[in-house]
């Protein structure tokens, strides 16, 4: 990437306690607009424990976050959503039992409203459902279908509609390509590729330098809870980045 | 020979919905036709059939709340004594000559607190599973109930507070006997299983309810207030549990100890036969309703046959572990494609 956005989010020194453990220390990354940043690291190096700190999941024990240079602190994942950051977890946080759709605006379906009770416009769902699966070329039977009847690639796709479908400056991805088949694998980076040219700022977590290399244009290694090294991708190489992974420079 | 079995396979494809969402009523269906062979004269008569709604009206409620709280992957065994001790207090309310409009609204209210109560031990408190919790509430509920009634029986209440549980709504006008009259339990089951199905199936918290089922941390990403949703389904559990209370001072006319005993057991029989899942985010209100259904017609059916009530029980736990096999096969068979 040549030139360099608007600094989206900024998380500056933070620091996790899970009793006696410390999952992360000092942590520090920053994401632009239209940018891909990987983060890399062994299992245990925080990197799931930082994305759920940035999701507003979990709470810092110290440090802070700053949203469009604004420091903003997080009650839950609703708050980072309405800030305009979406997570696509590993565990894809899909209800199997809920239809496609329903799945994509769990949490802010559309309403009509009488009085207090919000009754679900499942017309509306319907529909936005279908317009954005169009526009991702994502294929399904019918939006109606359950998640739980899908397969894994398309139940990955599902989750990225799902983190796509409200306007997000910031998407997150947590190991992505790992549950898909090698042909959906492809599939999810182009969709990661023209996200970034929409302007949003992408987060890929994997372990598959192949992903890195296709997709980033940044990456950050992190090695028991700490910042280990970071580099622009044109200036390292799948060596230099599997050597960070295990704590060699 | 492919055609014919992907003929076969694309018609079992289409049915299977349906039979995954009417199967429970086929059920009660032929239940009601070989009970109506076997009890030509008595079965299907009107006071017999109004009898039977009579005889469920109170564990209906019960069973509707039991089924919310299990589709959130929860348990609530509270549900007996949480009628008991709303009984017990409209009794009291009762006996102290409050007026006939507060003495209906006390066991709603008292059921509505228990519920809170429950909600609030499994959220705040942090308890590893809802059963302990309420496990906790069965014995405290019921203890309560019988520390402010004495443990002995309180009788004998207006005809305005027995009105849910005991009233008949006169159909003459209609050409019919006077001794066939609609029993207001009756309209009162309707007109909540209509509400709490709207609830379930047309609202926002309800389709929450059934995503916290499904997924519990699905719903807490989405930003979801699952601990939030989680009080107010155990609050309206107590709710129906009051309601029900309500409905069992109408047909006793009387606050006695033994109210709800083990009927949460009942319940929980009710939603399971219902086609409900215990690991949440299945199951609908019509099905709990079948469940009820077909608990009251066996029970019902059986007395008429003069079969001892040893012979209900065996049967009763008979159809859940049946309902639940069948439910099983029928599973293998869906993910057999």
């Amino acid at each position: 990437m040549s030139s360099i956005n608007q600094l989206l989010l900024e998380a500056k020194s933070v620091t996790k306690y899970f009793g006696t453990i410390t999952a992360l220390e000092n942590v520090n990354l920053k994401i632009h607009a239209g940018e891909c940043l990987g983060v890399v690291g062994d299992n245990g190096a925080g990197k799931s424990t930082l994305m759920k700190v940035l999701s507003g999941l979990y709470k810092p024990s110290a440090g802070s976050l700053f949203f469009d240079g604004k420091e903003k602190i997080l009650e839950s994942p609703k708050d980072s959503q309405n800030l305009g950051l979406e997570m696509v977890y590993q565990d894809l946080a899909l209800a199997g039992n809920l239809p496609i759709g329903e799945n994509i605006f769990l949490g802010r379906e559309p309403t009509k409203n009488l009085g207090l009770l919000k009754f679900l416009d499942y017309k509306k769902i319907k529909e936005l459902t279908d317009a954005h699966l169009g526009k991702l070329k994502i294929n399904v039977k019918s939006a109606d279908q359950k998640v739980e009847e899908l397969s894994g690639g398309q139940r990955q796709a599902v989750a990225i509609a799902r983190s796509t479908a409200f306007n997000a400056k910031v998407v997150i991805m947590d190991e992505p390509t790992a549950a898909l088949a090698i042909k959906e694998v492809g599939k999810v980076l182009d969709l990661i590729n023209s996200l970034k040219q929409t302007g949003v700022g992408v987060i890929v977590i994997s372990h598959r330098m192949d992903d890195i290399f296709a997709v980033c244009d940044r990456v950050m290694a992190l090695f028991q809870g700490t910042n280990f090294a970071e580099s622009e991708l044109s200036k390292t190489s799948r060596d230099e980045v599997i050597g960070w992974i295990m704590g060699k420079k | 020979m492919e055609n014919k079995d992907q003929e076969k396979k694309s018609l079992y494809l289409k049915i299977m919905p349906y039979l995954e969402k009417y199967g429970i009523l086929l059920l009660l269906v032929i239940m009601i036709v070989v009970m109506h062979f076997l009890q030509p004269d008595v079965f299907l008569s009107w006071r017999n059939v109004t009898n039977v709604f009579k005889q469920i009206s109170w564990q209906s409620m019960l069973a509707l709340g039991v089924f919310m709280v299990i589709v959130t992957a929860g348990i609530d065994l509270s549900v007996g004594s949480i009628m008991m001790l709303s009984l017990m207090i409209l009794a009291i309310v009762a006996k102290a000559g409050a007026p006939w409009y507060i003495v209906v609204i006390t066991p709603l209210i008292a059921g509505f607190l228990c519920g809170l109560f429950n909600g609030l031990g499994i959220t705040l408190l942090r308890m590893p599973h809802p059963f302990i919790m309420t496990l906790g509430t069965l014995y405290i509920f019921r203890g309560t109930g019988n520390l402010i009634s004495g443990g002995t029986p309180i009788s004998g209440f207006t005809d305005e507070v027995r009105y849910l549980g005991h009233g008949r709504i006169d159909l003459t006008w209609l050409g019919l006997e006077k001794s066939q009259y609609l029993p207001v339990s009756l309209v009162l089951i309707a007109i909540v299983y209509i509400i709490f199905w709207i609830f379930m199936n047309k609202t926002r918290t309800g389709k929450w309810i059934y995503a916290i089922g499904g997924n519990p941390n699905a719903a807490r990403a989405s930003g979801i207030n699952v601990n939030k949703i989680l009080v107010i389904v155990y609050s309206l559990c107590g709710f129906l549990s009051g309601i029900g209370a309500l409905i069992l001072a109408g047909r006793t006319d009387s606050g006695y100890p033994n109210a709800g005993l083990q009927s949460e057991l009942d319940a929980i029989a009710a939603c399971i036969i219902g086609g409900a899942s215990f690991f949440g985010g299945r199951g609908t209100v019509l099905g709990v309703f079948a469940g009820v259904m077909i608990m009251g017609i066996l029970r019902n059916g059986l007395n008429l046959m003069d079969v001892s009530s040893f012979w209900q029980q065996v049967l009763i736990g008979s159809i859940i572990v049946l309902a639940v096999y069948i439910d099983v096969l029928r599973r293998d068979l869906g993910t057999r494609k």
